[in-house]
Parts: C-alpha cells; sequence; structure tokens
C-alpha cells in the first residue's frame, strides 16, 4: 500500500509539473539578429525573332540578358516572442539588345545596345505566433538608362487556428518616371536625343502602378495544398512605350500611342500534390482579362521526381495562349484614322511555350562538406511563341543557410 | 444580358475558390512531413525569379503568379 500511494504521488507530481510547463511563457531571451539564409542567383538569357517594336513590328529582337540576385534574409525574436524577418534583395541585370541599338542607328544614344538594370529592395516583416498573424512593409527601387521607378507595399496574413489555411492581403504602389527618348526622324525641333552630354531638353513621363493582390492558401489533406490568387491592377500615365515606331497602310510614320489607363484581373490557382514518396506534381493555372481586349490563359506543370533524400530533377512544360489589344496591328497595318496603335509584339496574339528541366542538391552534410552551403540548383528552359520569337534561359541558385 | 467581364471572372473564380475548400481534411502539425517539404512549397521557386521577369517582359498577360507586377520598364 506504502508503495501504491509513494507511486501514485510521484505520478501526481510529475503531471503537476507537466501542467506547470504547458501553461508557462517561455522566458524571453535576448536573440541576436542572425542570418537566416542567403540566396544567389546567376542567370543567362538570350532570345531571338523578327518583330522588333522600336522598328514597328520588323527586324531583329535578339537580345541576352545576364542577370544576377543576391539576397540576404535575417531574422530575429524580440520580447513578445513575435518573430521579426528583415530581407534585403539586390538584382542587376546587364543587357545587349539589337533592336533598342535601332532606336538611333546614328548616335546609339538611347537605352540603346546595352545596358544595366539594378534594382535593390528591403523588406521587414514580424509574424506573431499568438494570434497566427504576420504584417510586413517593403520598400523598392528601379533605375535603367530611361526609366527609374520607387515602389512600396504592405502585406497582411492570418492563419487559421490549425495553421491549415491562411488569408494574405497585399497592397503595393510604384511611381514610375520614363525619359521620353523618340525616334530621331520623330523628333521636334529642339528635342533632345536623350544621350549623355547632349543639353537639349527631353520630356520626363510618369506610370504609376496599384496593385492589389488576395490570397488563400489551404492543406487539403497529408499530400496537397493549394493557393487561390486573386491580383487586381491598375496603372496609369505613360503606358505606351516612346519609342516604338509605327508605320501606317498609307507610309506614314509615327510613335506607338497607347490609352492612358489599364486594369488587369489575373486570377489564379496553385495545386500542389506529393505522390508517393519520390514525386511531386507543380500545377499553376492563371486566367487573365484586361480592359484592352486581351484575355489568357496560362498552365504550367512540374514534376519534381526525387531520385534519392537529397538530390531531385524536375522536367516542366509551361503554356500560355493570348489574344491580341484591339490596338495591335503588324507593321504597315494600321489606319492614320485609328486613336490608339501599337506593333508590339509583346501584346499581340500568340501560344507560347516553355520546356525545360531542374536539377536540385540538398546533401545533410552541406555542400561540398560546406556545412552552410545547404543546396543548388540548375535549371535549363527553351521558349518559343507562335510569333516565331525564340529563347534559352539557364539559372543557378546557391543557398546558404 | 451584358455583365461586366471583370465581375464575371470574379465571381466564377471566387465560387471555384470557396468550393475547392470544401472536402478539406485536419492535418495537424505531426502529419505535415510531405505538405512541408521543400519541393511542395506554395510558391514559384527561387530559381524561377528570371524566368517570370522574362515573362512578364515578353507577354502582356502578367501578374498573379508571384512576379514583379509594377514597375521597371522592361522594353527592350
Amino acid at each position: 500500500m506504502k508503495k501504491i500511494c509513494i507511486s501514485v504521488g510521484v505520478l501526481l507530481s510529475l503531471l503537476q509539473a507537466g501542467y506547470g510547463q504547458s501553461t508557462t511563457q517561455p522566458a524571453y531571451e535576448k536573440r541576436k539578429l542572425k542570418v537566416e539564409e542567403i540566396n544567389l542567383v546567376s542567370s543567362y538569357y538570350q532570345q531571338d525573332g523578327n518583330n522588333s517594336a522600336v522598328t514597328g513590328g520588323i527586324g531583329t529582337e535578339k537580345l541576352t540578358d545576364f542577370a544576377q540576385s543576391f539576397d540576404l534574409v535575417l531574422k530575429t525574436t524580440d520580447q513578445r516572442n513575435r518573430q521579426h524577418t528583415i530581407a534585403f534583395d539586390f538584382n542587376i541585370d546587364h543587357y545587349t539588345s539589337a533592336s533598342s541599338d535601332n532606336i538611333d542607328p546614328l548616335t546609339v544614344s538611347s537605352a540603346s545596345r546595352s545596358d544595366t538594370h539594378i534594382y535593390p529592395s528591403l523588406s521587414w516583416s514580424v509574424h506573431n505566433d499568438n494570434n497566427r498573424t504576420t504584417k510586413g512593409l517593403a520598400f523598392s527601387y528601379s533605375t535603367e538608362y530611361d526609366y527609374k521607378s520607387y515602389g512600396i507595399n504592405l502585406n497582411f496574413a492570418k492563419a487559421s487556428t490549425d495553421n491549415n489555411r491562411e488569408v494574405s492581403l497585399k497592397a503595393g504602389a510604384f511611381f514610375d518616371t520614363w525619359k521620353a527618348i523618340l525616334p530621331p526622324e520623330l523628333r521636334p525641333d529642339g528635342y533632345g536625343s536623350g544621350a549623355h552630354g547632349d543639353r537639349d531638353p527631353i520630356d520626363y513621363k510618369p506610370r504609376n502602378s496599384y496593385n492589389l493582390s488576395v490570397s488563400v492558401s489551404q492543406v487539403i489533406n497529408k499530400r496537397m495544398q493549394l493557393l487561390f490568387t486573386v491580383e487586381p491592377s491598375f496603372q496609369q500615365g505613360l503606358l505606351s512605350t516612346p519609342f516604338h515606331r509605327i508605320y501606317f497602310q498609307d507610309g506614314g510614320e509615327t510613335v506607338e500611342k497607347l490609352p492612358g489607363t489599364r486594369l488587369k484581373l489575373p486570377v489564379s490557382f496553385r495545386l500542389h500534390y506529393f505522390m508517393g514518396d519520390r514525386v511531386v506534381v507543380r500545377t499553376f493555372y492563371r486566367y487573365y482579362i484586361d480592359d484592352w481586349g486581351m484575355q489568357a490563359h496560362t498552365a504550367n506543370l512540374e514534376v519534381p521526381v526525387k531520385l534519392t533524400s537529397f538530390i531531385s530533377v524536375s522536367p516542366f512544360y509551361r503554356f500560355s495562349h493570348q489574344t491580341a489589344v484591339r490596338y495591335f496591328a503588324p507593321y504597315e497595318q494600321h489606319k492614320q484614322t485609328e486613336k490608339y496603335y501599337t506593333s508590339d509584339y509583346d501584346i499581340s496574339g500568340f501560344n507560347s511555350q516553355f520546356i525545360g528541366i531542374g536539377f536540385r542538391t540538398a546533401p545533410p552534410g552541406g555542400l561540398f562538406g560546406i556545412g552552410h552551403w545547404q543546396s543548388v540548383e540548375l535549371r535549363f528552359g527553351h521558349y518559343s511563341r507562335t510569333t516565331g520569337m525564340v529563347a534559352n534561359s539557364l539559372t543557378l541558385l546557391a543557398k546558404i543557410k | 444580358m451584358n455583365k461586366n467581364p471583370f465581375l464575371k471572372t470574379l465571381g466564377l473564380t471566387v465560387c471555384i475558390g470557396l468550393l475547392s475548400l470544401t472536402g478539406c481534411t485536419t492535418v495537424k502539425e505531426y502529419q505535415k512531413s510531405r505538405i512541408n517539404d521543400a519541393e511542395m512549397e506554395l510558391s514559384a521557386r527561387k530559381s524561377e525569379k528570371f524566368e517570370q521577369n522574362f515573362y512578364l517582359y515578353r507577354e502582356g498577360a502578367a501578374g498573379a503568379n508571384g512576379g514583379k507586377s509594377g514597375g521597371g520598364c522592361g522594353c527592350n
């Protein structure tokens, strides 16, 4: 009897200790801001085609782009046990473009031939585990020879009690400025070329974009989850490109002219399914409609296959179909009586396909024995569209933790 | 009857979205080993970053894929 009493007493005291653990908040520990991860992305892209908008819908679209990205994610926990994440993202593109070289063939003055595009961003978010919310704020900047952009983004997300559903809201605004470089034969007297050292004046035009994004992610079962997103956006300002030429049926020439506003409504689904032990099926579908008359469907399928627990190969295929905006016509097909006109094949009607393969390895001890080097990904894709344009891209990602 | 195509699209997708949420089962944290796999992440891959940029530049139908939806010219 004595043994039973002692045993019950010990069990009760353990139970009490157990309750004590579950109701007490963990004591605050001062935690330094520490590096969560670093991602380095390098990409090479090249394209060719024969429908350049710079020369009115004809001529070379040859372009090469070498892009680098560095993103750094820092984390810390505050006195109220909220998790703070600070992310710095720096991107740089260097491209050579044969078509923009034709803006001003005499002086090669403008956004031509080659340019460097720099776009850093800084974001801060706070995650509170108690009420399952995340709030964030981000700033971005982008600069090219003839274009500057300042952006601000706000986001809020709330997860369900069981963490199987999350609703998130994002709102963003971009305030951009165009340097209105015109083709030389269409410049008024005294209008500058936009080249370095040219003191003749040139116009600067605004373009503002406002985006809203509402998305819901949901765990369907142990192997399947989906994401549903509605992302309306509104743009206003100079939406045409000042140095895109237009050739009319009667031989006349001018620059592209498009409405001063554009309302876009893309909606999308992403459904991911873990099939068996080695195969993941990643699907994506998007429907798009805008008030310029364009409608589009895009579908993407990617199937990562885990060859071992730390090596996977991911073939992918993307198909997209879009209708032309109502202001589009090819070279020398526009009439002088039209109000708006463009010969830019990026907003014409076409089907496009992108096919390729990705490779990912993430060994448990780090890559080449370097513990912090968590994973590496290599991705190659071939893009083609029914306008005749083809492109290839190669991307390398290194993740450090 | 000629309804606004934007409202029609929005209404239809909200209905599909709500319908897709029915039939979900509650999955506990300890049952999420597959859901939490890196390949299952519900966003585009980081290595797709520049691919998304060229879609935005080369196709007029942009947005709703986690990529940049404004800012920057991308015209060359």
